[in-house]
């Protein structure tokens, strides 16, 4: 029994590291959050030349067929970096979808495009009640002669101003229909919900029958239920990992700050005051990284008990990196009030990952639901395991 | 990264499950409370339990070889602590001498003290106890003032040790006493063997808010202690004493981890039949949401613990990490024993001479019992500190 990353995985981890200190170090961060440009072109390509695009994806797809402990670690450290742009929606949400959907034409193609890096993708779920459940998904899809059409409103979607298309839940009778959309197909509209963290936008995006041909149905009926709560389980995962490496950030700019910043002719550091903040982001984020490896274990080697752990993780990772930020803030004092510290930035990010996929609330609840009712969820088919 | 055990591991536990499975005697298993007649009774049990699991292998197993150990692995200790909790055996009486001394004395100890002692460690013939704590020396253990002066071959031991466990039976006791009086803090300490049968000990128990006593004053008067005893240098104890804390720390997890464990199973299920607002518990949203946090951090005080033993199987040297459990698992028992008190509601403080309890009291027992985990083995507020220092390269602060 052997928990921690193997010497390989170390060595990913530490390309990883350089790759974004090169590519995007905080001030191009900065510049892109002022601009409110958060999709770079080039940092895409140098992804898309790393093979980044394909992490998780098998060969025959062109993808590099990682594991989901490799994905932990790169989310780790997309998430230290605060990495903007639309990679979790495009390859652990749309593209996992994609993969696990059983469509092998559209694996063919537009799995290959993601993993190419011809296209970005993401997953449009959310609606007017904004919950994260499958049961809550409404936007009406009818039957026509040739295919589907779709008409609605979707919220909170991430990333669909840059995607090239977006999978599209929606309701055909009782039965749930995903959808592969063209971002500019006729009668999708797209507008952008300003909220707080301008390194991941959201969308709203509006539906005017729009014409899905029945070549673009990715799946229905069951086979989309549990392909899509896969997906959501995985990017759920990689999203999780990424707070670990925000934690890691603000524990770490934290700790140095405590060291330097002097009050009362000694470094603030040496105040048991300051020094238990410090603790206690040390705690909250080594224990979210435990559940974090954890769940990218299981999901990679023990699929049935991967919504729990994905749970777990997702649930204490929620409220670690908001009670990290915030313990964050209180150290640095008035300078981690101000806009010049990149630290609000992950403060941002933490309170808009939380939000993602499910707080802490509906975690729990899924928890007490597969372990207090001993609820079974769909075993969904292995994904590739780790070493 | 691999969770699984591997065959070897595997075939360990297996071997120590089946032993226990043929070797827990009924008296034991039978009554779920561990009653005894009297605490002699339950002592005198304990101590048969350890010779019977010693002349098996399997007391002491961190212990080399060369000791009477089986040189265990971290994992393999963590195995077993988990198959002991797992199968409710009766605890190691002699834990003390087994997790403390006994690694203090093989790895500081002279040949004589090792061929005195040991032995008698793993088959519970003697009973040890820790003479650390004084009454104005808890968390600032280097203040101690308990006098040791040389006279001859002999030490004349003076003054009060606290917070004693097992100090009752105790047949030795390990002990940092001052041997240099001009001495300051950590200076002018050694690291003493007292036989508790020597004239000018006493004890008196310490009784807790609980009602029972786990612990003993002890007061020596003039008690002579021959210079062998030392273990180390003469006023160089400081160095040991660290040590034996040091062996305090790693593999304890493992154990409460299946302690915790089977408390969440057990509240889960008694949500089942607990009616709130007329319809079960375990549908009450907020009562839900307070259970599957408790699982959450059961969960992850067993993985925290898994890394921290892989990463110490490599390095060879427990590290303060343990400190990050040690708050972990103290203050999640405390929010724990909080959330059984309000499932339970008002039956949830009677205790067990109440018709009306719930698992013989043990709910109001764990409340009460769980604030001392924020104190015993260092206060949390000690545990930060060190995190603060060791860990994150923060000024000390004292």
């Amino acid at each position: 029994m052997e928990f921690e990353l193997t010497e390989t995985q170390k060595l990913f981890q530490r390309s990883a590291r350089e790759l974004f200190a090169q590519e995007c170090p905080p001030p191009t961060v900065r510049q892109m959050i002022e601009n409110d440009a958060p999709y770079s072109g080039e940092l895409w390509d140098k992804l898309v030349e790393q093979g980044w695009t394909g992490l998780i994806f098998e060969e025959d797809a062109g993808g590099l067929g990682l594991g989901m402990v490799e994905m932990a670690v790169a989310f780790e450290e997309m998430g230290r970096a605060l990495v903007p742009g639309a990679f979790l929606s495009t390859v652990p949400l749309a593209g996992a979808l994609i993969d696990g959907a059983g469509n092998a034409a559209a694996r063919e193609w537009h799995l290959k495009n993601i993993c190419e890096g011809r296209a970005k993708a993401t997953v449009a779920l959310l609606e007017d009640n904004a919950r994260w459940d499958l049961d809550a998904v409404n936007l009406r899809a009818t039957e026509t002669a040739d295919g589907m059409k779709l008409k609605g409103k979707k919220l909170f979607v991430s990333d669909a101003g840059a995607a090239d298309i977006i999978i599209t839940a929606a309701r055909r009778g009782s039965e749930l229909i995903l959808a592969i959309v063209a971002r500019d197909a006729a009668g999708v509209g797209i507008k952008h919900m300003s909220a707080i963290d301008a390194t991941r936008r959201l969308y709203e995006v509006s539906y005017a029958d729009v014409h899905i041909p029945s070549g673009d149905i990715l799946a229905q009926g069951h086979a989309a239920e549990s392909a899509l709560a896969h997906a959501i389980d995985v990017a759920t995962l990689a999203l999780s990992a990424e707070m670990v490496g925000g934690m890691g950030w603000v524990l770490e700019t934290s700790v140095e700050y405590a060291k330097t910043r002097k009050q009362f002719g000694k470094p603030i550091g040496q105040f048991q005051a300051v020094q238990h903040h410090c603790a206690n982001m040390l705690l909250m984020t080594e224990s979210a990284r435990s559940a974090v490896y954890y769940a990218a274990w299981v999901m990679g080697n023990d699929p049935k008990h991967a919504p729990l752990a994905v749970s777990m993780a997702k649930a204490y990772a929620s409220d670690a990196y908001r009670e990290v930020g915030n313990l964050g803030i209180q150290v640095h004092g008035g300078i981690g009030f101000t806009w010049d510290e990149n630290l609000h930035f992950y403060y941002k990010r933490a309170k808009a990952s939380e939000l993602m996929f499910g707080d802490a609330t509906y975690h729990r609840e899924r928890i007490a639901r597969l372990v207090i009712d001993r609820a079974e969820e769909p075993v969904t088919r292995a994904t590739r395991a780790g070493d | 990264m691999d969770l699984n055990l591997t065959a070897a591991e595997q075939r360990f536990r297996d071997e120590f499950r089946a032993w226990l499975e043929a070797n827990i005697p009924a008296e034991w298993s039978k009554s779920e409370s561990h009653e005894f007649e009297s605490t002699d009774d339950r002592f005198e049990f304990l101590r048969a339990w350890q010779k019977k699991m010693y002349e098996a292998g399997w007391a002491g197993i961190s212990w080399p070889k060369e000791f009477g150990g089986r040189g265990a692995s971290l994992i393999q200790q963590a195995i077993f602590l988990e198959e002991m909790a797992r199968a409710s055996a009766p605890p190691l009486l002699n834990v003390l001498g087994l997790s403390l001394l006994g690694p203090t004395l093989i790895a500081y100890g002279t040949e004589a003290q090792k061929k005195r002692f040991l032995a008698n460690i793993l088959s519970a013939d003697e009973i040890w106890c820790q003479g650390y704590s004084e009454p104005n020396a808890g968390s600032d253990l280097a203040s101690l003032r308990t006098e040791a002066r040389l006279e001859g071959d002999h030490f004349i031991v003076n003054g009060q040790k606290t917070w004693t466990s097992l100090g009752h039976h105790a047949d030795w006791c390990f002990a940092v006493v001052r041997s240099d009086p001009e001495s300051a803090r950590h200076k002018g300490l050694t690291y003493l063997l007292i036989d508790m049968h020597s004239p000018g000990v006493s004890l008196r128990p310490l009784k807790q808010m609980t009602g029972e006593s786990e612990f003993n004053e002890v007061v020596f008067q003039d008690v002579r202690v021959p210079v062998e005893n030392a273990v180390g240098k003469i006023n160089g104890g400081w160095e040991i004493a660290i040590a034996t804390l040091m062996f305090e720390r790693g593999t304890l997890g493992a154990s409460l981890q299946i302690t915790f464990k089977r408390q969440i199973e057990r509240l889960i299920q008694l949500a089942r039949g607990i009616d709130r607002n007329g319809r079960p518990a375990s549908d009450d949203p907020i009562i839900r949401q307070k259970l599957a946090q408790i699982f959450t951090e059961i969960e992850i005080f067993k993985l925290n613990q898994l890394r921290t033993l892989t990463r110490m199987s490599k390095s060879g040297v427990p590290g303060p990490e343990g400190s990050i459990q040690k708050i972990f698992w103290s203050e999640m028992n405390q929010r724990m024993q909080q959330v059984a008190m309000e499932l339970l509601g008002p039956y949830g403080q009677l205790t067990r001479e109440s018709d009306y309890t719930v698992d013989h009291g043990q709910w109001a027992y764990a409340y009460l019992r769980s604030r001392g985990n924020t104190i015993e083995a260092g206060t949390s507020e000690i545990q930060r500190n060190i995190i603060g220092h060791f860990v994150l390269g923060l000024p000390k602060s004292y």
